[in-house]
């Protein structure tokens, strides 16, 4: 068995947390140890999200959790949340994703765009876990470049009728309702885009898991298509308007991945460590080698930058005070460091190295498409060089 | 029904600690410190009885420093109703002070049940729960693996060596848990957002020496390092051998 884990915190960031944060991240870092560590390398080998995990993560109140106490949720600052992010992706970048796209993406835009009737119908049921839902940005055309989608949603008498198809949609075949965004003018009209609560029952939806994934194989990413679904009038999230709206969400969400990668980051080195000490080479803990050394000191520094980064990050952002380029600088650093360190700690694990039943290939495989996915890192670079210049480099 | 848990603040035992300058405490440096583990089945067998009366009260009870109240806001959190800190600046190494403290103020309250863990993981003494109960004078069943209440009557299964024992009495009584009788449930997000706004009593109390002093803290004796004889069957003649010259344990 695995020695326990015990996180990473070089310069007693610990004392930086409240005595709430510090006990939401060791609930949930237990919960890790207890119900999915046993469980992820099998669900990940059979390419299989742990369905099963879903209600004790509702019961827990991981979904939504920074949202208010009145529609079930756990009412936590955003600090809070990160932790959550970071201790599930310790466990499994895949599962992290999941309560990401439930939370930020899917609770998110109904609380922040949606109608009272909505916030009611919908968010309890989220927060409980019995409605799953997931997010329909992507197209297979249109992935950094969103505001060219072409799935359209045209208003008749009585509704709404949507046409297209969306791709990479985390959750998309689990999911109860997706939360589709869609073009209602023009398609040159990027303005004209909407979100629309899509009961994934809905005759014309359908949604085919994709393939042949060699990363997040313990989380469903699907296709969806839409063909003619007819949607009632209060389909549409009646705050939602233009490209900023989604772009919101993906803040949210990109703020809970900077936060994730790290966990995974910390999960790589811990076993890195662990394992740099009881394997002899040549007579002597491979600890003992200048160049694992090195190693080990790097993955050290870097988790520690990334710690201060997003610890100050989540308190702009309960402060009000928080800009997407910030989100944007922490996204594409983290994520960065992680997928190295993940790599790093692969490599000195050896040979064992690339066996399922120690963690940093299944992280470094994972957090490939975590460095694709929520803004490319070259997206985000772009996004940083605009912020810098005043110049964008997109058009 | 109206519940008391008495709990204690332990260090971790996946924690290293180290002894303090004075040979006789532990160094708090570094030490994670949790709710001792047998104490969480006690909290959390507290909170099913109350959720199966749906009704009563189930009030956490600790003996130590300020630091004691991160402790009783875990169990807080997990759903007791209300916590009491006897505030004190150490904990006394003789059980029977403790006790004498956590009968005076549990006395006369009109407690259905009053829960222990069956001892504390870092003195490993079982000692406060039973002196409790005599000073309360209520029985007490130690040690309880499975626990049936219908009535005022309590039947209470211990893990003995080799056997089940069941034992009966009636209530109120005092009951120190096992492990086995339950499952602890996680403290969820929302129970430590709603553990804030419940009572926290903070009562200081001065307490005697007692009669146990602490002479020395000592961390066990390094471990020799093993010795391989040899591999496969053609190595067990030197192994017993060895056992029985060196080891002399055969």
């Amino acid at each position: 068995m695995a020695p326990k884990y015990h996180g990473v915190d070089f310069y007693a960031l610990d004392s930086l947390l409240s005595e709430e944060e510090r006990a939401v991240r060791d609930t949930v870092r237990t919960w890790v140890d207890d119900e999915l560590m046993p469980v992820i390398g099998e669900a990940y080998i059979e390419g299989k999200f742990p369905k099963q995990l879903i209600p004790g993560m509702a019961e827990l109140g991981l979904f939504g959790a920074n949202l208010p106490e009145e529609y079930g949720c756990a009412g936590l600052n955003n600090v809070a949340y990160g932790l959550i992010m970071q201790e599930l992706e310790r466990g499994d970048s895949g599962v992290r994703s999941f309560a990401s796209v439930q939370g930020a993406l899917v609770m998110y835009p109904i609380y922040a765009f949606g109608s009272d009737e909505q916030k009611k119908k919908w968010l309890p049921q989220m927060a409980s876990g019995k409605v799953i839902g997931c997010f329909g940005l992507t197209e297979p055309d249109y992935g950094s470049n969103p505001s060219g989608m072409i799935t359209v949603a045209k208003e008749t008498k009585d509704g709404w009728v949507l046409n297209g198809a969306k791709m990479w949609i985390t959750n998309g075949s689990t999911a109860h309702a997706a939360v589709i965004w869609a073009k209602t003018g023009a398609l040159t009209d990027a303005n004209s885009i909407r979100g629309f609560i899509v009961p994934t029952d809905t005759k014309g939806f359908s949604a085919k898991d994709q393939k042949g994934k060699l990363s997040l194989r313990a989380s469903d990413t699907s296709e969806l298509v839409l063909q003619d679904v007819h949607l009632p009038k209060d389909a549409i999230l009646p705050k939602s308007g233009g490209l900023k709206s989604p772009l919101m969400c993906l803040t949210q969400a990109r703020y809970g991945i900077s936060w994730g990668a790290l966990g995974a980051a910390m999960a790589c080195y811990d076993e890195a460590v662990s394992y740099s000490k009881n394997r002899l080479m040549f007579g002597k803990p491979i600890g003992g080698f200048q160049l694992q050394q090195a190693r080990l000191a790097e993955m050290l520094t870097e988790i520690t930058k990334a710690q201060l980064l997003v610890l100050q990050l989540g308190r702009l952002k309960d402060q009000g005070k928080m800009t997407p380029q910030q989100v944007s600088l922490a996204k594409r650093n983290n994520v960065n460091i992680a997928t190295d360190i993940a790599r790093e700690a692969r490599r000195l694990l050896g040979a064992n190295g690339i066996l399922v039943e120690y963690q940093a290939m299944r992280h470094l495989a994972n957090l490939e498409s975590v460095y694709t996915y929520e803004g490319t890192h070259d997206v985000h670079t772009l996004v940083l060089g605009q912020e810098i210049t005043g110049i964008s480099a997109f058009e | 029904m109206k519940i008391a848990v008495c709990i204690k603040r332990v260090a971790d035992s996946e924690t290293r600690v180290k002894t303090a300058g004075d040979g006789k405490s532990l160094d708090d440096a570094g030490v994670k410190f949790i709710l001792n583990p047998y104490d969480e089945f006690a909290v959390e067998e507290a909170l099913q009885r109350k959720e199966k009366a749906g009704a009563g009260e189930v009030v956490v009870l600790a003996l130590g420093g300020a630091a004691a109240q991160e402790t009783i806001r875990t169990a807080l959190a997990m759903g007791a109703d209300r916590g009491i800190l006897l505030q004190t600046d150490t904990v006394p190494a003789d059980g029977f002070v403790t006790a004498q403290a956590i009968a005076a103020e549990l006395k006369g309250g009109g407690w259905d049940l009053v829960l222990f863990g069956k001892m504390a993981i870092d003195d490993y003494n079982s000692q406060v729960g039973p002196m409790v109960a005599e000073l309360l004078d209520l029985p007490c069943v130690t040690a309880v693996a499975h626990l049936t209440i219908e009535g005022g009557t309590v039947t209470a299964e211990r893990e003995i060596e080799g056997a089940v024992e069941v034992v009966q009495c009636s209530l109120p009584a005092v009951i120190t848990a096992d492990k086995g009788i339950n499952e602890p449930r996680y403290p969820a997000l929302k129970g430590i957002m709603a553990a804030k706004k419940k009572p926290l009593e903070v009562k200081p109390v001065s307490l005697s020496g007692g009669a146990i002093e602490v002479l020395a803290m000592l961390p066990p004796p390094a471990r020799k390092e093993g010795k391989i004889v040899g591999e496969g069957a053609a190595a067990i003649p030197a192994l017993v051998k060895l056992l029985r010259e060196e080891a002399k344990v055969l």
